[in-house]
């Protein structure tokens, strides 16, 4: 009893100090000058671009994630092929590398000055300081998370299921409609909440290819760097915690779709 | 016509033969058990037959149709897994209309085929349960209901009852028996339980080592074992004087008669309807015999006693 009292306290306490007390002062922070004054920060034509932009990035590069990652999983766990042990070690690389040389690697082949920029230049395509060079650089980050997420779980799914259905006349993509992803869609829900966390708060590789210019290539996170650049905290706190609410909202819509399910 | 025939199949992983050469007919309508120790290559033959493993010699013939190079869910067969392959996410009534969903027939149908099946499982009342709501009696019973409402040409039950509990499993066997009978859908069991084999089936393929030792009747099997795995695998067996017998053939005499040998009775054992007497014999060999409580009751056997011992039956085949 005491022993379990001791071990709540501490992570409770743990979790305060790194968690609950920092987000708290950004909420306090946010609203040191009223909540007008906040409001009137998340709405200037920056702040506003910012999170549109941000909302665009997340809206294209989660979905294409995880369509990667739950073909990368099966890929994995379900084929055998030559190469397999060597795309599974290679999948961690956006874990492995700092964003920031993510993004110097894609200024290198996607730049004026590198390997495709000629290229890029005489069709008139703009990659770096550009949304396509965000949206890769996103993607690039947040790739593994949904493969990652969801091997396991297949792994534990096993494959008789699906060779049921199989038995019953489904062919591959109504088995995998109908009972691998459903089996496994926890996992990818997961990975999707990760994968959305991710690409929301991306700021180094993006910061490198996006040439910060504001009102067109600056997502939220790099309007808060912005923001503080300016010294105006206010707006800085509250982009930050647009940020957090967007975060939130991710999570807290996965737990109640899983909450409904279980009913 | 449904039958199977299995021609020169063999299987091998890596260097590991796992099935080996084996060739084997199954007759239209016929419930027929493969029943082998564990190891013996019954599921991968079983598997193959359903499409679900791919032989890497020899041909499957389903139905008159080679189906060798067939896919599983070409193959019109049903096949049940020993641990259920329940899909989870879905209701009873939705694992049952599975098939069906998948061949598109229409909704009408479909919900008077899952209704007649769940009758015929006795899961009625569950069709709105989830399989982590059923035992595992019930999810096997699903599992087959769920198998059989494609009407397949085919039924094949990978240990269908291993992983329940010894009760559940001789209602289910006894259940699964007269179900042939109603159905008479060609059938291959999948056991490593002689006594299930026996009880269920009418022709018995006994494996062992990837390679089938005999076919049978269960009584040719038990009567007429082709070699000792077999005698031994369907059922006791003991030896006096150099021949070997079941142990209910060993006759036990107070008194000498013609042809006997001596013995003495070494212990005797009480398992309810049956006694179990352990014996050493004249030659020093020791030999055991299995009596009925009567006949047990009337010698009055008693440790130590020496009485006078003989086959009443030999097993008919002069065994390696
Ligand atoms: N996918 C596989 N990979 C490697 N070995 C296997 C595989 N499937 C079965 N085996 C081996 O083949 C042999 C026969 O297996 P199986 O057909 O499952 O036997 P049984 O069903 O009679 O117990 C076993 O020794 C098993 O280890
Ligand atoms: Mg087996």
């Amino acid at each position: 009893m005491r022993g379990r009292f001791a071990l709540r306290s501490v992570a409770l306490g743990y979790l305060t100090l790194l968690l609950v007390l920092p987000v708290g002062f950004v909420f306090l922070k946010t609203f040191e000058h009223g909540v007008g004054a906040a409001w009137d920060s998340v709405t200037t034509p920056a702040a506003r671009h910012a999170f549109w932009l941000t909302i665009e990035l997340v809206a294209i590069a989660v979905p294409l994630c995880t369509l990667f990652g739950v073909v990368a999983a099966i890929a994995i766990v379900r084929r055998r092929w030559r190469g397999r042990a060597l795309f599974n070690a290679l999948l961690d690389i956006p874990f492995a590398v700092s964003p920031v040389v993510i993004g110097l690697a894609l200024l290198l082949v996607y730049g004026r000055l590198g390997w495709f920029g000629d290229w890029l230049a005489q069709n008139g395509l703009r990659i770096v300081f550009a949304f396509p060079g965000m949206l890769l650089a996103t993607i690039f980050v947040s790739l593994p998370f949904v493969a990652r997420e969801t091997i396991p779980v297949l792994r534990e799914v096993g494959t008789e299921q699906e060779q049921a259905a199989a038995t019953l006349g489904a062919g591959p993509f109504q088995t995998f409609w109908r009972v691998t992803l459903p089996a496994i869609r926890w996992g990818v829900a997961y990975g999707v909440v990760l994968t959305t966390a991710r690409a929301l708060g991306e700021f180094g590789a993006v910061s490198v290819v996006s040439g910060h210019i504001a009102g067109q290539t600056e997502t939220l996170t790099l309007h808060v760097e912005d923001r503080v650049e300016a010294f105006d905290l206010t707006g800085a706190y509250a982009a930050a915690l647009v940020l957090a609410l967007i975060a939130l909202l991710t999570l807290l819509s996965m737990n109640l779709l899983r909450r409904k399910e279980a009913v | 016509m449904t039958g199977i025939v299995v021609s020169d199949v063999s299987k091998s992983f890596g260097d590991f033969v796992a099935v080996d050469d084996i060739s084997l007919t199954v007759p239209d309508g016929s419930l027929t058990a493969l029943l082998g120790p564990s190891g013996s290559g019954k599921s991968t033959l079983l598997r193959m037959i359903a499409g679900l493993e791919e032989p890497g010699a020899g041909q499957i013939v389903i139905g008159g149709a080679d189906v060798t190079r067939t896919p599983a869910r070409k193959r019109e067969i049903g096949f049940v897994f020993q641990h259920y392959a329940a899909f989870k996410h879905m209701t009873v009534r939705d694992n049952v209309a599975f098939g069906l969903e998948i061949r598109r027939a229409d909704r009408a149908k479909i919900r008077s085929r899952v209704d007649e099946l769940l009758r015929l499982v006795h899961l009625e009342a569950y069709a709105k349960r989830y399989p982590s709501q059923l035992s595992g009696g019930q999810r096997q019973r699903m599992a087959l209901a769920r198998a059989l409402a494609v009407e397949p040409r085919v039924l094949l039950l990978d240990e269908p009852f291993g992983a329940l509990d010894a009760t559940v499993r001789r209602d289910l066997r006894a259940w699964l028996r007269r179900l042939h009978d109603e159905v008479s859908v060609t059938t291959i069991l999948v056991t490593h339980d002689q006594e299930e084999a026996m009880e269920v089936a009418g022709q018995i393929v006994v494996m062992n080592g990837g390679r089938i030792e005999q076919v049978g009747s269960p009584r040719e099997l038990y009567e007429a074992p082709a070699n000792d795995f077999v005698a031994g695998f369907v059922g006791p067996v003991t030896e006096l004087a150099g021949s070997k017998l079941r142990p209910h053939d060993v006759d036990i005499r107070i008194d000498p008669v013609d042809g006997a040998m001596e013995a003495q009775v070494r212990r005797v054992t009480h398992l309810g309807f049956e006694v179990r007497v352990e014996l050493e014999a004249g030659d020093g060999r020791r030999l055991w015999a299995q009596l009925t409580r009567e006949e047990a009751e009337q010698l009055e056997l008693m440790d130590g006693q020496i009485v006078y011992v003989r086959a009443s039956r030999r097993m008919p085949v002069a065994l390696a």
